[in-house]
C-alpha cells in the first residue's frame, strides 16, 4: 500500500499537517518515536494529575492549547494510521519515484523494522536543546532546560529540589516557571544575554509582551530572581552536582566575577538545534538561520527543494509552537493541492506548483511570514557570544560520548585541523552515540566556522539486526566514516566497540 | 496509583506512563551508568532521546535509552 502522505513527527506541526490532509480525504500515516502525540510543547503525562508531590490544583505541565491539541490528536487517530513508538532512521527515493520511510519499533525480540511507502513526505521532526559545554556539565543533575521540561511534562517528575536555570533565550522562562510551579526551589534564572534583548525590539514588545509579562509575574510570585549577563560557568560535585559557579559576564560573555551557589540540579540551554537529517538524506536544500542553525529551505507552501518532500515547524527554523502548528497546516493544504493537481491530470493545465500556491490562503501565508520574522527577531535578541569558550578548562569534555576534552580538540588544531570535520577525524569528538548532536554546535564554534548541514546517513541509530532485516533498506545506508555514522554499531551497547568505521 | 519496578533489587514506585529514566530520577537514582574511558557517572541529560547518556539495561536486554522507555510493572533495571 502506498500512502498519499507520511508525516514524521507528532508535535504541533506534524499533527496539524496530518489532520489537514486526512480531512481532505488523503491516506495519511503519522510516525512519532514517543508514546503519545504532543511533541515537545504538548508533551503530557499518561495519567493527568496522578503525580506524587504535585502542587494541589496545579497539573504539572498543563499548557495553553493542550485540550484542543488532544481533541485534534483523537480526530487524527480515527482517520489516519498513527504509529507511535516508531523511530524513523531514513527516507529514500525508490526507483518507482515513491518514497520509502524506514523506521524501527521496539518489540520483545528487540527492534523490529518497519517500512512505509508514500507519495509525499512531511518532515516535522522538531528540534533538540543546544547545550554549551562548561566544566562539570557532564555531572548527573546537570540537564538541558528542555530535558527538565520534558521530565516534568511527560512524567510529572520535578528535576530537582534546588534548581538553577541558565543559558540564553526566551525558553528559560517557561522552563523556570514550570519547575517553580511544580514545587522546585528555583534559585535563579541566569540569562547570559543582555537585559534589553526583548524590550529593544518593538515587534517583540507588540507580539509577546503579554506572554513575557505572565512569566515575569510567575517568577516574582515564586521569588525567583532573573539575572541577565550571568550564567553557570562550572558545575561541581563528586558523583552528582552539588554546587555551581555563577559568573557575571561582559557583553562578549567573558567572566567578570564569580560566586558559588549550592544546588542539586542545573537546567541549561542555549537555544535549539533543528532536526533536519531526513531532509539532508533526501538532498533537500538547507540554509543558515539567524541563530546559525542549519534549517531546510522551504517555499510559501512549505515545500523543500526536493519534489514530494515538505517540511514544517522547527526543521525550517525555530519560532515557537504556534508557528510550528501554522506551518503544519500550510504544508497540509499544499499537500492536498498537490494531490488534487495530480488526480486532475495535466489536462487542467495547472502546474502543481501554481495550484498549490493558490491552495494556501493569503492570510495564512502572511501570518506565517509575520510569525517567522518574530522568531528571527527572537533569535537575534539572544545570540550566543564567543566568550563561553573561555569558561572551558583543558580537561573540560567537549564531546560527552567519546569523552574528548578541550585539550584534545586544541591538539588536533595544532596538528593542522582547521575545520570541525578534520578535528573530528583527528580527535573524534562527535563520533559517538549521539552522532555529534550534543557537541556539534560547540565544536563548530571552537573551530571558528558556522555549523554545517548534518552528514549523518541515519537519522536515528538503529541496531545492525534491524538494518539487515529491513533488507533493501540497507542499500540506502552508506557509512562515510566522517559524519559520525555508527550504522554498524548497535546503538544500545554499553561499551561501544572501539572499532571505527573510517 | 503506582506500581513497583526494581533497580538493582531495590523497589522504586512508578506512576503509569512514566519513563524508566523519570522513575529513577524521581527516586533519587540520578546516575546508572559509567563512561567507558573515564568511568564517569551518567544519568539523564537531554531527556528526549538525543544524547544517549541515559542507557540502561532492563530485564537483561541490551541497553536502551531510559528517557524514552516507559516503565512496565515488574521491570528489573540493572545499573553498572
Ligand atoms: C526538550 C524540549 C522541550 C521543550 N519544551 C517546550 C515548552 O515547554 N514550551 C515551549 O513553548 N516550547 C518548548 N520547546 C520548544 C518546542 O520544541 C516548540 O515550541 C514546539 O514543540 C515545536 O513544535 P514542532 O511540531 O515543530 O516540533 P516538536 O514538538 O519537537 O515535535 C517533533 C516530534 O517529532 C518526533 N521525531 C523527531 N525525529 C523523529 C524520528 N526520526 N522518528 C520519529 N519521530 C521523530 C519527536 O519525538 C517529536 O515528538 C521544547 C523543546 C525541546 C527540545
Ligand atoms: S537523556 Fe539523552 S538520550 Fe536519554
Amino acid at each position: 500500500m502506498t500512502y498519499d502522505l507520511v508525516v514524521v513527527g507528532g508535535g504541533p506541526a506534524g499533527v496539524a499537517g496530518a489532520l489537514t490532509a486526512v480531512r481532505a480525504g488523503l491516506r495519511v500515516a503519522l510516525v512519532d518515536s514517543g508514546a503519545r502525540l504532543g511533541g515537545q510543547y504538548f508533551r503530557h503525562c499518561a495519567v493527568p494529575g496522578a503525580v506524587p508531590g504535585a502542587v494541589p490544583g496545579a497539573v504539572p505541565g498543563a499548557v495553553p492549547g493542550l485540550g484542543r491539541f488532544l481533541r485534534q490528536a483523537r480526530a487524527l487517530g480515527e482517520r489516519a494510521d498513527v504509529l507511535l513508538r516508531h523511530q524513523v532512521w531514513s527516507a529514500a527515493r525508490e526507483p518507482d519515484a515513491t518514497l520509502a520511510v524506514h523506521g524501527v519499533t521496539p518489540s520483545p525480540e528487540g527492534e523490529r523494522p518497519v517500512v512505509l511507502r508514500t507519495r509525499r513526505l512531511l518532515i516535522a521532526t522538531g528540534a533538540y536543546d543546544r547545550p554549551l559545554p562548561f566544566p562539570g556539565w557532564d555531572l548527573p543533575g546537570v540537564l538541558t532546560a528542555g530535558g527538565a521540561q520534558a521530565l516534568l511534562k511527560g512524567s510529572g517528575v520535578v528535576a530537582g529540589r534546588r534548581v538553577v536555570v541558565s543559558g540564553t533565550g526566551p525558553f528559560l522562562l517557561p522552563a523556570a516557571c514550570g519547575l517553580a510551579g511544580a514545587g522546585a526551589r528555583v534559585l535563579g534564572v541566569y540569562e547570559a544575554g543582555g537585559a534589553l534583548g526583548l524590550a529593544r525590539r518593538p515587534l517583540l514588545a507588540l507580539d509577546k509582551a503579554g506572554e513575557a509579562a505572565r512569566y515575569a509575574v510567575d517568577l516574582a510570585r515564586h521569588r525567583v530572581p532573573y539575572r541577565t549577563r550571568q550564567a553557570v560557568v562550572a558545575a561541581h560535585g563528586e558523583r552528582e552536582v552539588e554546587a555551581v559557579t555563577v559568573a557575571r559576564l561582559d557583553k562578549g560573555w567573558n567572566i567578570i566575577a564569580t560566586r558559588v551557589v549550592e544546588c542539586d540540579t542545573v537546567a541549561a540551554g542555549y537555544g535549539f538545534v533543528p532536526q533536519i537529517e531526513l531532509g539532508t538524506q533526501l538532498g533537500c536544500g538547507t540554509r543558515h538561520d539567524v541563530d546559525g542553525s542549519q534549517v531546510l529551505t522551504v517555499d510559501t507552501g512549505q515545500r523543500t527543494t526536493v519534489p514530494g518532500v515538505w517540511a514544517a515547524g522547527e526543521p525550517t527554523g525555530v519560532g515557537g509552537w504556534r508557528l510550528s502548528e501554522l506551518e503544519g497546516r500550510v504544508a497540509g493544504l499544499a499537500v492536498v493541492a498537490d494531490s488534487r493537481a495530480l488526480h486532475a491530470g495535466p489536462a487542467t493545465g495547472t502546474a502543481p506548483r501554481e495550484g498549490a500556491a493558490r491552495a494556501v490562503p493569503g492570510v495564512l501565508v502572511r501570518r506565517r511570514v509575520r510569525w517567522r520574522r518574530f522568531g528571527e527577531a527572537l533569535q537575534r535578541a539572544y545570540p550566543v557570544k564567543p566568550g563561553w569558550q573561555g569558561w572551558l578548562r583543558d580537561d573540560t569534555l567537549v564531546c560527552r560520548c567519546e569523552e574528548v576534552p578541550l585539550a584534545r580538540v586544541r591538539e588536533a588544531q595544532d596538528l593542522g585541523a582547521t575545520d570541525a570535520r578534520s578535528i573530528k577525524l583527528l580527535a573524534r569528538p562527535g563520533m559517538g552515540w549521539c552522532q555529534g548532536r550534543v557537541c556539534g554546535y560547540a565544536l563548530s564554534c571552537l573551530a571558528g566556522e558556522p555549523p554545517q548541514p548534518p552528514r549523518r546517513p541515519i537519522a536515528q541509530p538503529v541496531t545492525l539486526g534491524a538494518l539487515s532485516e529491513s533488507g533493501e533498506a540497507s542499500a540506502g545506508v552508506t557509512v562515510d566514516g566522517t559524519g559520525g555514522a555508527r550504522a554498524d554499531d548497535p546503538p544500545s551497547h554499553p561499551n561501544p566497540p572501539t572499532r571505527r568505521n573510517s | 496509583m503506582t506500581f513497583p519496578i526494581t533497580v538493582d533489587g531495590r523497589s522504586v514506585p512508578v506512576v503509569p506512563g512514566q519513563t524508566i529514566g523519570a522513575a529513577l530520577h524521581a527516586a533519587g537514582v540520578r546516575s546508572w551508568r559509567s563512561t567507558r574511558f573515564g568511568g564517569r557517572p551518567r544519568g539523564l541529560f537531554c531527556g528526549i532521546g538525543v544524547c544517549f547518556d541515559c542507557l540502561v539495561s532492563v530485564n537483561g536486554r541490551a541497553p536502551e535509552r531510559a528517557c524514552l522507555l516507559e516503565a512496565a510493572p515488574g521491570d528489573e533495571v540493572t545499573t553498572s
